[in-house]
């Protein structure tokens, strides 16, 4: 057998680059929205949304990854719900995500000091400028380091796809091992792609938090 | 739809692989203890190679996924003439990712010990084995056990990934009986409440832990 050069198999990997790159976007969004919905859901003056909120961070949180994602692709569609592959994954992905974000928000907004509030009252804001103009801006700060580890853990969930048959890097490099049996060398630029994906994605959240906590405490 | 039978019929057989689900679980996490403190120390060692090093190694274990470091203990490591069973390269792949998250807990306890208790050390005429044995570990580790429990729980619930390369734990045995039967409602569905049923309980005992041993 002719061994394949190295620029070949980062080629045909290509492809599979794209799907990851898709799904850890899209995965990242949903997860970001359902932190917050999740997060304020749990702060919420209504029992019931506290209720439903806190049944759907702990049911998504004591279960796992793989499991919630082979239940949406494959049982799921028993009762009558038929989700792509890609759908299925950027769905548990973001509804993990967003089970483990609501944590981050959450603890954020609890941790700004409770005059904070007072002073706002004082000042007679209403409750929603209150939340928007003074805690929010104080929390958000401080979710930045979360969010920023939520982030590679999603980026690294994204891997457990090809396990659902979507084309990912993961999936096109098994490919690839099987047709050309180089496998030092493709799992070696696999690790290395993963690495380099995530490489950006640690540094922007710092350089944000940097830029975030200019003239804060 | 749901079927009550059904579910009632597979459920010994789910159950019965949670025997390996949870020994890899335990095998992980010793080997993680284990490698969280030499990855550590190497990387308090005065020698900047060591420490950049070690560091550096742990940022690249994680940031990449864990099924690909599992796939490359799995297949790779044959090519070298190391050939492992499933449950053998599950354990080494879960124990080397969790390790560099625990040597992050380690730190956080270590770093957490008041400058001082190290100058006591010198002042009693202690080894440097003696001060860390009989005063840092003793005062770092309680505080950070909850936190090595919550890891734990992770791990149990990374386990699934170790179907992928074959071994048979619950997640597997219920997509065999899925493929088998075509029902893969009832399987895997009873796979979710088992992890659920296991990791609820644990994550409030481990709560009620953190506040015993961090009350000060």
């Amino acid at each position: 057998m002719n061994a394949v050069s190295i620029i070949e198999l980062i080629t045909s990997l290509l492809s599979g680059l794209r799907v990851t790159v898709t799904v850890a976007f899209f995965g990242i969004v949903l997860a970001f929205f359902l932190s917050f919905a999740a997060g304020f859901g749990r702060l919420s003056k209504y029992k019931i949304v506290r209720v439903v909120a806190t049944v759907y961070a702990e049911v998504i949180r004591g279960t796992s990854l793989l499991v919630q994602l082979f239940w949406i692709y494959f049982a799921l569609p028993i009762i009558g719900i038929r989700l792509s592959a890609m759908m299925a994954g950027i769905l548990a992905l973001g509804l993990n995500g967003g089970a483990y974000g609501s944590e981050v928000v959450r603890s954020s907004i609890n941790s700004i000091p409770v005059g904070q509030t007072e002073a706002s009252i004082a000042l007679n804001l209403t409750p929603r400028r209150r939340m928007w103009r003074i805690i929010l801006p104080q929390a958000f700060v401080q979710m930045l380091p979360g969010f920023g580890n939520l982030q590679i853990e999603i980026l690294k969930g994204t891997a457990l796809v090809s396990l659902i048959t979507l084309g990912d890097l993961t999936y096109r490099a098994n490919v690839l091992n099987a047709s050309t049996m180089q496998t030092t060398t493709i799992f070696v630029i696999l690790l290395a792609m993963y690495y380099l994906i995530a490489w950006p994605l640690t540094r922007g959240v710092e350089a944000l938090e940097k830029k975030m906590k200019v003239g804060r405490y | 739809m749901w079927d009550w039978n059904f579910a009632v019929e597979v459920f010994p057989e789910i159950a019965s692989a949670l025997r390996i689900t949870i020994s890899a679980t335990f095998a992980g996490f010793v080997l993680a203890l284990v490698l969280g403190l030499f990855l550590t120390m190497m990387r308090r060692s005065d020698k900047v190679i060591i420490s950049k090093g070690t560091q550096g190694f742990i940022e690249f274990i994680r940031n990449t996924p864990l099924l690909v470091q599992l796939y490359f203990i799995f297949y790779v490591f044959p090519e070298f003439g190391l050939s492992l069973s499933p449950f053998a390269a599950g354990v080494i792949g879960l124990g080397l990712h969790y390790s560099t998250y625990l040597s992050e807990v380690y730190r956080s306890g270590i770093d957490a010990v008041p400058q001082g208790q190290w100058e006591v050390g010198t002042a009693l005429n202690f080894k440097k084995g003696q001060v860390w044995r009989k005063i840092i570990i003793p005062q770092a580790i309680p505080p950070v056990i909850p936190v090595l429990g919550n890891y734990l729980l992770t791990m149990f619930k990374e386990t699934p990934l170790l179907s992928a390369i074959t071994l048979v734990e619950i997640l597997q045995t219920a997509k065999i009986i899925g493929s088998r039967s075509f029902r893969y409602l009832e399987a895997f569905t009873i796979v979710g409440i088992l992890f659920l049923v296991l990791s609820y309980p644990s994550s409030l005992l481990i709560q009620r832990l953190d506040v015993i041993l961090n009350r000060r």
